[in-house]
């Protein structure tokens, strides 16, 4: 523990104490353990950040606390946790009742499914008071709009009677707070609150957590994955790692001198926001080209009139072989309809699409056929891109296949292309869910690399990934490149990872470009006042984690940390 | 709303349109001469005649479509071959007893099926669950006229509660209604307490494992307002849309229970005008129960909006 080094708060009551906790599957005493052992404790006011990557037990702990293991299947079986003096694990299912909302809080990672869809947010709110206080309906309303007020929601009257999904998802998060926040409870427990939101909406969510947590005395326990997050907001630090606590410190010493190995290689798997030394320029053939593509829905309705919505307007764009062009934008903004225009998984409204010159946006489908092995795209979610009934091999070579190579030479071809993204050779005859999400996404790689093609689309293809994975990819992609002489076009939500792959990159915002050029100018000297937006919530950019030291601010840059 | 009430009553005109074709051509397509199978084969060929005037028989056939359809619209469903009665009447003294039973069916299968199956998924994996789902399968496997015959062995021969067959109108009197009505309604339900049963707990299932509802737990509010106010309202859309078939299905299906309890309700109306090739009769029954399916869908769609809102159509 190195918890003397902390600020202000060391002093103040320890509010949740987590001791020796283990958590097993079912109550046999060999019984594999999730949560291995571990011990934390949380202040009146502070911060604790529980950083790991997927499988770390940082979520099954929060849920320990809460009371909220799935029943009988997760139990946990030693140590103690002490919530504000009182013992909760022995605590009856009534008591543990009266504790949620009051005492103890929660909000969870995906604003969009954790309110009822069906009942308003306002009466959503109004069942915590109505459980836990004796408020009649007039003072609980007013109560709740203050709350709403609280947690800086516009037109608060309109929003209480509005359903969840007439609301943006920052919107949602906040109704979510409002509801942990009302009864003022000693403990927030915020399981990856920010995780799938917008970094500009990141930024506001995580400063009203802080400032709520300032006015009301708050102990936080944060969990995240992201280290950006953490230097955000935590104030100390425990690290996860297969249900145990690897390491636990104040921030900025876990930061800067982590004394843990596997402390040092998660941070040092953090993609740096500086872009890395830009290669030469090319003057390589062009093998992709749009010009002015864009992408209109029109939705027709019987009576009224027709709606058009426009997901991209006049994209132009120009990428030569063996670079790396990124798309980079929140969500919404249309880079992933520009991808899906570019492969042709759906048709473009207007512009040009030119592969190697030939404009491919108006072939019909059988015209299209001999252009499709020449780009290739690899998706977002690895659990869900490849079908899980077929074996790896198959996967691979069905698209040779389909374009008249022998299946055994297909085949075969595909054992090299494994052993190309570093897979064993037997992976050939497994199947998809035999592997991790990172090896899943080697397969879709080498399923994409099997046509030969020119271009390879990656539509957020390391965005679901852990960041130590996610370094292996990037550095895999980069390498095949080198290789095959492969031209990238890289979707991606995060400028971490857009700063150290590409060598160009379109900053997209509703559909438009807002932006484009080199990526070390893009993103080190922005122009437009969007991606000085972008890259100013880009949470702990103070921080360069891989060099375990603050970056040194750049002299235009004067805003302060949040 | 009420546009949308609107549009889809507009949108059933061509339904109903294409059933009532299909209906006409039904006779009108027959092999052979409809007035011959209308008047039976012991016809003296004055009736023959008779038959093909009164239908319009030697008019063309798109005429005698809308001369069809203009009568239909007037109520006028044509006369029954057999018993010279309007198809319209026959329809109206039959229809009391089915409706009666398909709706206390219905209401009796909500109200112990719905329940069920709440309580199955809540104790998902443990005895209550598999007790129910064994029930359930019961119910399906048992055929409805063998529990017919059970119930009326012990409740109305052995025990001697109720009336062993027979219907008595509502107009007199809850009291002797009810008698009668609750051995077919108590047989008719099995099957649907088995399906609908089963359903809500499938859909709960999916519920219960959904974020909103770790929400709700976190809120500290008690279990049977998670699973009333946030579980069960949202399992609902697929649950209503079973029990709005189940109903349909009921109409139109209840022929067996009718028959075991020998009561004079439309399902018996039916197979025996189809023994008695009593064409008016058959079309008749044929566009009444298209109508109902297509009244049904429209009460479940409406339905949806109510239960869910981000339905909006």
């Amino acid at each position: 523990m190195t918890a003397n080094t902390t600020t202000a708060s060391s002093s103040a009551p320890v509010i949740l104490d987590v001791n020796d906790l283990v958590t097993s599957i079912g109550t046999k005493p060999d019984a594999h353990r999730i949560i291995d052992g571990v011990s934390l404790q949380v202040r009146q006011g502070e911060t604790l950040c529980v950083v790991g990557e997927s499988g770390s037990g940082k979520s099954v702990t929060s849920l320990t606390v809460m009371g909220l293991l799935p029943k009988k299947v997760l139990v946990p079986t030693r140590g103690k946790i002490t919530l504000a003096g009182e013992d909760i694990l022995s605590a009856t299912d009534r008591r543990l009742r009266q504790l949620r909302a009051t005492t103890m809080a929660m909000i969870f990672q995906e604003p969009m499914t954790a309110l009822n869809p069906v009942v308003p947010v306002g009466k959503q709110i109004d069942e915590v008071l109505r459980a836990h206080t004796n408020l009649d309906a007039r003072a609980r309303r007013e109560r709740i709009l203050a709350m709403m007020e609280q947690v800086r929601l516009p037109d608060v009257a309109r929003i209480f009677k509005s359903y969840p999904h007439q609301l943006s998802g920052g919107q949602r998060q906040r109704i979510m707070i409002a509801m942990a926040l009302v009864l003022e409870p000693k403990l927030l427990i915020a399981d990856e609150p920010t995780t799938a939101l917008d970094v500009t909406t990141q930024k506001q969510i995580l400063s009203l957590i802080r400032d709520l947590q300032r006015d009301h005395g708050t102990a936080v326990l944060f969990i995240t994955h992201d280290m950006g997050v953490v230097a955000e907001i935590a104030d100390r630090v425990v690290v996860m790692r297969k249900g145990k606590v690897v390491e636990t410190g104040a921030l900025d010493a876990v930061l800067r001198a982590p004394t843990m190995e596997y402390t040092r290689n998660l941070l040092a798997s953090v993609p740096s926001l500086i872009p890395r030394a830009a290669r030469p320029a090319s003057s390589e053939p062009i093998v992709l080209e749009t010009d002015g593509l864009g992408k209109v829905y029109r939705q027709r309705s019987m009576f009224g009139d027709a709606r058009e919505v426009a997901a991209a307007q006049n994209v132009t764009l120009t990428l030569r072989k063996g670079r790396t062009l990124g798309i980079v934008g929140e969500s919404g903004s249309g880079k992933s309809t520009v991808a899906r225009c570019i492969v042709r998984l759906i048709d473009p409204t207007s512009g040009e699409v030119r592969l190697g010159g030939q404009d491919i946006s108006t072939l019909s489908r059988p015209a299209l056929r001999p252009h499709r092995k020449r780009i290739q795209i690899v998706f977002q979610d690895p659990y869900r891109s490849l079908n899980p009934r077929v074996t790896v091999g198959e996967t691979i070579a069905e698209g040779p296949v389909n374009y008249g190579v022998p299946h055994a030479e297909a085949i075969k071809r595909a054992g090299e292309l494994l052993e190309l993204v570093d897979l064993p050779a037997d992976a050939i005859t497994r199947y998809p869910h035999q592997f991790s999400g990172g090896q899943r996404q080697r397969i879709a790689i080498a399923r994409a690399l099997a046509l030969d093609p020119d271009v390879l689309v990656a539509d957020e293809a390391v965005s679901a990934l852990d960041v130590s994975v996610q370094a292996q990819v990037l550095d895999l992609l980069d390498e095949i490149q080198t290789r095959l002489g492969i031209a990238l076009l890289f979707i991606t939500h995060d400028l971490r990872v857009a700063a150290q792959i590409c060598d160009e990159v379109v900053v997209m915002q509703h559909g438009r470009v807002v932006e484009q050029g080199p990526a070390g100018e893009i993103l080190t000297n922005p122009q437009q006042a969007y991606t000085k937006q972008l890259l100013e919530a880009a949470p702990g950019r103070h921080w360069d984690f891989a060099n375990f030291r603050p970056v040194a601010t750049a002299p235009h840059d004067t805003t302060a940390p949040i | 709303m009420l546009g949308y009430l609107i549009r889809r009553i507009l949108a059933a005109i061509p339904v109903m349109g294409v059933v009532a074709l299909f209906v006409f051509l039904l006779l009108r397509l027959t092999p052979g001469d409809p007035a011959a199978i209308l008047a039976g084969d012991n016809a003296t060929p004055e009736q023959l005649d008779r038959i093909r005037t009164s239908l319009g028989l030697n008019e063309p056939l798109y005429t005698q479509f809308i001369t069809w359809i203009g009568k239909l619209l007037h109520g006028d469903f044509g006369v029954s071959l057999i018993s010279n009665v309007p198809v319209i009447t026959m329809i109206g003294n039959r229809i009391e007893p089915t409706i009666s039973i398909a709706l206390s069916t219905i209401i009796l299968t909500v109200i112990v099926a719905v329940p069920l199956g709440v309580v199955a998924a809540w104790k998902h994996g443990t005895w209550v669950d598999r007790f129910v789902m064994a029930l359930s399968v019961i119910g399906f496997s048992v055929p409805v006229f063998v529990i017919g015959y059970v119930l009326i062995q012990v409740f109305a021969i052995d025990l001697r509660w109720l009336p062993v067959q027979g219907y008595r109108s509502f107009a007199r009197g809850f009291g002797p209604f009810f008698e009668r009505i609750a051995l077919p309604t108590l047989a008719l339900s099995f099957i649907y307490i088995a399906l609908i049963a089963r359903m809500t707990r499938a859909a709960m299932l999916d519920v219960l494992d959904e974020d909103y509802i770790r929400t709700a737990r976190a809120k500290g509010i008690a279990e049977h307002g998670v699973l009333l106010r946030h579980a069960l309202r949202n399992a609902a859309v697929p649950v209503i849309t079973v029990i709005g078939t189940g109903f349909a299905l009921l109409i139109s299906g209840v022929v067996v229970t009718e028959t075991v309890f020998n009561l004079p309700g439309i399902g018996r109306l039916t197979v025996d005008a189809v023994l008695a090739r009593d064409y008016p009769v058959i079309q008749a029954m044929i566009l009444l129960t298209s109508g109902i399916y297509v009244a049904v869908n429209l009460l479940i769609d409406l339905s949806y909006t109510l239960l869910d809102p981000r339905i909006r159509y």
